[in-house]
């Protein structure tokens, strides 16, 4: 390893590491900082629809740093009902997918290792497959005439068409059905590390089943457990496909909002402020995720 | 044994039952004859036959393929380079932001990244005039970011399981590290670099809102095409669309799944199965003799 290092000259390894690092920072982590700065400032109508923060007359530089945006926020309960709408959908349909996912993954960590490949690819194909096509076989399936409640009144469980389409229990479909996938697969990368031979061992000093498991099991998927719920988590909150595709008036998602505010409103001070905010409580399960995966790395090497 | 696990058997196929059924109804459903969707009028080939004379989503399907073209291209140069500096170069300066920077697009909300991306481009309009106006060129570029995360994972997967000696004797052997890389390493992962090649294809051909966010007017992706068109309610057209494009997707994704297998049992050579229990023993073993 060290003399692969040492072998690279100083330029290579400089353009080896800048060239993505550049990209990166140009196209990923600058934009942070340019949202950041017009959440600061304040509405306009102009191109681009927002007034400069930094004004240089008369060999006098003025700094307005708007406030406004950020009170906005606060002052209509709308945005405050909208982040807590999110993160409560966000953090059910985790547990959910977490229940759902963790026998899944389980199942397929414990197949025999050809088959094992088939279930992987078979889980892992809708997540290839736009989630904009999965989420309308979803509307034909739960509208009011559609093929659920066709089914339903068929054998006679129920007299009158159910309205689920445009409520909040569409989008909970919704969202577990597009991001299980995203559960099962750091779990399922987690759990076929394991060693079966814990299990026996466990077993003959009289665990049950139950107790192996909880014991076990689940304590050494905790990184596994922790990698499969941030990548639920933290991109359903922003989701904004799934609730405006099947989610009613009674939906309120900051994902749905900011769009709303950005390409409807026009006001892009008021999106970035929206932005920056959803970010700022997204940090920690960010920051989180990032430390599991790089512990998980650090062991795999 | 086999018993053992039979609740997480069901559970299995319940989940699976759960992804599949829904896209199975909605293929079944793009055959109906009927012009309405939720009665069943015979089967037909008719909605497909439609698409093919509809200029503007035949437009919109050429530049989604041109965009994931170019996308797939950029995501696997710029993903294995950052792989290779994540795997083989632990120490520089900046490696934990380093690190950061090419995970956090896995995890962020596509609508920070798409809006944050839209105000860079604006931004650099004002200041350098340059992208003078939006399109296939700031799609391209949106999508390259958020597909060289997925490239990098993929690809560091296989760096991390490569046995390096063999990339060690090339250079004692006198192969510069550039040689190295092109002949020894990149061979070696070549499987997952195809992988990550298909992944970010499909990945872009998919994105509506970051190219939503960055394009300009007259520039619209298929998705963009089929949002606006099943923001409507469900008709049968899309059903034929959406159908071609599950098509599409499902023989991608055989493709790279065919490649990831070859090249698995080739480096898989003893069943790692064999392999864990034998370490185990030898541990177990060394315990009671110590």
């Amino acid at each position: 390893m060290n003399k692969l290092i040492s072998r690279i000259l100083p330029s290579g390894r400089f353009w080896v590491i800048s060239v993505p690092y550049l990209w990166l920072f140009l196209f990923f982590l600058l934009p942070f900082a340019i949202v950041l700065k017009i959440s600061f400032s304040e509405a306009a109508i102009a191109i681009p629809p927002y007034k400069p923060l930094f004004d240089y007359v008369e060999q006098s530089l003025n700094v307005v740093v708007n406030l406004g945006n950020y009170i906005f926020l606060t002052q209509d309960s709308l945005y405050l009902a909208a982040y807590l709408g999110s993160l409560k959908v966000a953090l059910i349909s985790t547990v959910i997918c977490l229940l759902l996912g963790y026998p899944m993954a389980l199942a397929i960590a414990r197949a025999p290792r050809e088959k094992q490949l088939v279930y992987l690819l078979l889980v892992m194909m809708p997540t290839w497959t736009a989630i904009l096509i999965r989420v309308y076989a979803w509307m034909g399936i739960l509208s009011s005439n559609g093929l659920l409640n066709n089914l339903l009144m068929s054998i006679g469980v129920i007299s009158s068409p159910l309205q689920i389409l445009n409520t909040n229990i569409a989008v909970y479909i919704g969202v577990v059905y597009a991001y299980l996938p995203f559960m099962v697969l750091p779990l399922y990368a987690n759990l076929v590390k394991h060693d079966e031979t814990l299990l026996e061992a466990a077993m003959d000093l009289g665990a049950s089943k139950l107790s192996a498991f909880w014991k076990i099991t689940v304590p050494l998927s905790k990184t596994g457990i922790i990698a499969g719920s941030m990548l639920v988590f933290i991109p359903v909150v922003g989701e904004f496909v799934i609730p405006e595709l099947l989610g009613g008036p009674e939906t309120l998602m900051i994902g749905k909002i900011l769009w709303q505010e950005f390409f409807n409103n026009r006001d892009w001070p008021v999106a970035s402020a929206l932005a920056i905010v959803m970010l700022a409580i997204l940090l920690i399960p960010i920051i989180l995720f990032h430390y599991n995966q790089s512990r998980a790395m650090e062991k795999n090497a | 044994m086999k018993n053992r696990f039979a609740f997480s058997t069901i559970m299995l196929w319940v989940g699976l039952a759960f992804i599949y059924i829904p896209m199975v109804i909605l293929v079944i459903y793009s055959f109906n004859a009927s012009r309405l969707v939720t009665v069943w009028g015979g089967w037909s080939v008719h909605w497909y036959v439609g698409l093919l004379d509809n200029t503007q989503l035949m437009n919109a399907v050429k530049r989604s393929l041109q965009i994931a073209l170019y996308t797939a291209c950029a995501a696997v140069a710029l993903g294995t380079l950052a792989a290779f500096v994540m795997t083989r170069i632990k120490r520089f300066r900046g490696r934990t932001l380093f690190s950061g920077l090419v995970t956090a697009p896995l995890v962020m909300p596509e609508v920070i990244t798409g809006l944050s991306l839209l105000l860079l481009f604006v931004a650099m309009a004002q200041l350098i005039g340059w992208p003078a106006e939006r399109g296939v060129m700031t799609i391209w570029i949106a999508h390259t970011t958020f597909c060289t995360a997925y490239v990098a994972i993929v690809v560091s997967g296989r760096l991390g399981e490569l046995d390096q000696s063999i990339e060690e004797a090339a250079m004692d052997l006198g192969a510069p590290p550039w040689k190295t890389f092109l002949l020894i390493t990149v061979p070696m992962i070549a499987p997952s670099i195809a992988a990550g090649w298909l992944l970010s294809f499909t990945l872009s051909l998919d994105d509506l809102v970051l190219a939503s966010f960055v394009s300009g007017p007259g520039a619209t992706t298929l998705p963009m095409e089929v949002f606006s068109a099943v923001r409507l309610g469900v008709k049968p057209e899309i059903n034929a669309i959406a159908s071609v494009i599950l098509l599409a997707v499902a023989l991608f994704t055989l493709l790279a799944w065919f490649l990831v297998r070859s090249a698995d049992k080739r480096s898989r050579m003893p069943p790692p199965e064999d392999d864990k229990h034998i370490t185990w023993q030898a541990a177990i073993n060394s315990r009671k003799h110590s």
